[in-house]
């Protein structure tokens, strides 16, 4: 299951853009590795370069590697679907899909890779929502648009959703940042337990949050203005929150820029 | 020196807010009137046209033999009869045209959607649709003439109205399944792809089901158009006035060919077998496409996403 994530020089463009410059990092596996930097300083960028989402934007491209156990996903013969489909994605905001009933939302990604098997599906889809802390809120309805769902549970939902392939590595990007402090919290349980199973990176801009759910914490930061993002310090959370070894990650956390 | 002022001492301040002054009310009345006129000026035209069509129409459309006959036993001057033959015309080249141009027009949408994004042979392509949008249907079907019935020595026939009909089908299925797919968002997309779904299954089985109700209701607007169609009818495809279903042999009847061929043949008095064919023929259409109108809302309302 798990597996350890070694990115090394990468660099990432949008079209002639340079966003992001010689990132090198490696997250290890059952591990919680937060991203946090002030708004354009390209961690979501990094992120959606860890399973080749960011090169669905026209004119998007990666350069560099990025190892999974040791495998290149970025080596010239490997389908990008596969990668997809062994490092899975939460996004900012909410996003079921609208036609689907709740169910249908959990196994789509099992039922669009062509799974028939109703009854395997039936179960995939509890075991999703138990490990998505959802089950017991939609067991009566699963067969209802996923869309009738508060915020909360909708981005449970596509936690739900985003296990039922059971990947390797779960990146979140934001996965909160749309959501009430209640729902807040049933997530970043959520991502305590599933720690346990996945290597989990995520993106956060509430730093109380990175504190709160990583193992431990990469800080971005700009060049300057029009300048590319890059990774200033990697280290363990607590480290960074109470000793970091770069000025300007002090500066960050303790709220004097950015 | 420096006394603490009590509130009465204070001085008289004018009130923050004032009532709306004259001149904005004015205005607001004169805009208001305005855009009552306008309502009005685009709703009577509509309802009068629709109140002649139903008080002359509904005469002989109201017997059954006018749904269920055709005039093949009946003399031009004659009561009776009733244009069974011209609603399956109708209904026959408007579904052989949608056969056509549906797929056709959906899968130059998804391309410029999906696939073309900012490239040039999409970028050729929308100007031609836009080109083909407004191509006069007497041109269109001209040109089916020359493409057809001169180079290929094809008979008129329904075919070859279909045909045309596509040409002024394309456009519109195309304009519309356009927009219906732009307004999916790309939210979804994404969530797909980082499932590990490959893109053409995207497509498939979350951008078109969720587009798929404006999509429907944009195609049975198209079709409702083009089967009131009248000038690749004239040039296309003799008036017969028993039922033909072959399209590719014969003459074919149809509404508006019918209204044309009666205004042509019969006198046309008020209250005269002619006149009373027309109207008849006229308010069929109506309702035909009325009721076309009212299935697209009704499927379109059936595969829309839900709430609850």
């Amino acid at each position: 299951m798990a597996k350890r994530i070694d990115a090394r020089n990468v660099d990432i463009y949008y079209g002639k853009f340079h966003a992001v410059d010689k990132v090198t990092f490696s997250v290890p596996p059952r591990n919680v590795t937060a991203f946090i930097g002030p708004s354009g300083c390209g961690k979501s960028t990094v992120l959606r370069t860890l399973n080749r989402m960011h090169e669905v934007i026209p004119g998007a491209r990666v350069e560099g590697d990025v190892l999974l156990d040791g495998e290149n996903i970025y080596a010239s013969n490997v389908d990008p679907v596969q990668v997809r489909r062994t490092i899975g994605m939460v996004f900012q905001r909410p996003n079921p899909f609208p036609t689907m009933s709740i169910r249908d939302n959990v196994v789509a990604g099992l039922k669009l890779a062509g799974t028939k098997n109703r009854k395997s599906l039936d179960e995939i889809a509890e075991r999703a929502l138990r490990g998505a802390n959802l089950w017991k809120e939609v067991k009566d309805r699963l067969n209802k648009p996923g869309g009738g769902l508060s915020g909360g549970q909708q981005q449970r939902l596509c936690i739900a959703r985003a296990i039922a392939v059971q990947p390797d590595v779960l990146l979140m990007d934001e996965p909160c940042s749309a959501l009430d402090p209640i729902s807040t919290l049933a997530i970043e349980d959520l991502i305590a337990e599933l720690k346990k199973e996945y290597t989990i990176v995520i993106v956060t801009h509430n730093m109380q949050q990175a504190a709160r759910v990583s193992d431990q914490t990469a800080f971005f930061n700009l060049h300057g203005v029009g300048q590319p993002g890059r990774l200033v310090e990697l280290n363990d959370t607590e480290k960074i929150f109470s000793n970091p070894d770069q000025k300007s990650t002090e500066d960050y956390i303790s709220g004097r820029f950015g | 020196m420096s006394i603490a002022l009590t509130d009465t001492d204070r001085p008289a301040t004018p009130p923050a807010f004032q009532h709306v002054s004259t001149k904005r009310k004015a205005k607001n009345g004169l805009a208001t009137v305005l855009v009552w006129l306008a309502f009005a000026v685009a709703v009577v035209p509509l309802v009068w046209v629709l109140y002649t069509v139903v008080v002359k129409g509904i005469k002989r459309v109201v017997y059954t033999n006018w749904w269920t006959e055709d005039f093949s036993l009946v003399l031009s001057d004659e009561v009776g009869g009733g244009v069974l033959h011209a609603i399956m015309g109708t209904l026959l080249q408007g579904l052989v045209c949608a056969v056509i141009a549906v797929p056709l027009g959906m899968l130059v949408a998804i391309y410029l959607v999906e696939y073309g994004s900012r490239s040039k042979l999409a970028k050729t392509t929308t100007f031609m649709v836009d080109i083909l949008s407004g191509v006069p249907s007497i041109v269109a079907a001209l040109f089916i003439y020359a493409l057809c019935i001169t180079t290929l020595g094809m008979p008129r026939n329904g075919i070859a109205v279909s045909l045309a009909l596509v040409l002024l089908m394309i456009p519109v299925v195309v304009r519309s399944s356009e927009e219906m797919l732009r307004i999916v968002p790309d939210d979804l997309r994404e969530a797909s792809y980082a499932l590990g779904v490959p893109k053409w299954k995207t497509i498939a089985k979350v951008v078109l089901p969720t587009a798929l109700s404006g999509i429907i209701s944009g195609i049975m607007m198209a079709l409702a158009r083009v089967m009131g169609e009248t000038a690749p009818l004239l040039v296309l495809v003799g008036y017969s006035s028993y039922v033909n279903l072959d399209m590719f042999k014969g003459e074919m009847g149809s509404l508006p060919l019918l209204m044309n061929t009666e205004r042509v043949t019969n006198t046309m008095a008020d209250g005269s077998v002619g006149a009373d064919r027309i109207w008849g023929a006229a308010l069929t259409l109506v309702i035909i496409i009325a009721l076309i109108n009212l299935a697209a809302t009704a499927i379109s309302r059936l595969v829309a996403p839900k709430k609850k």
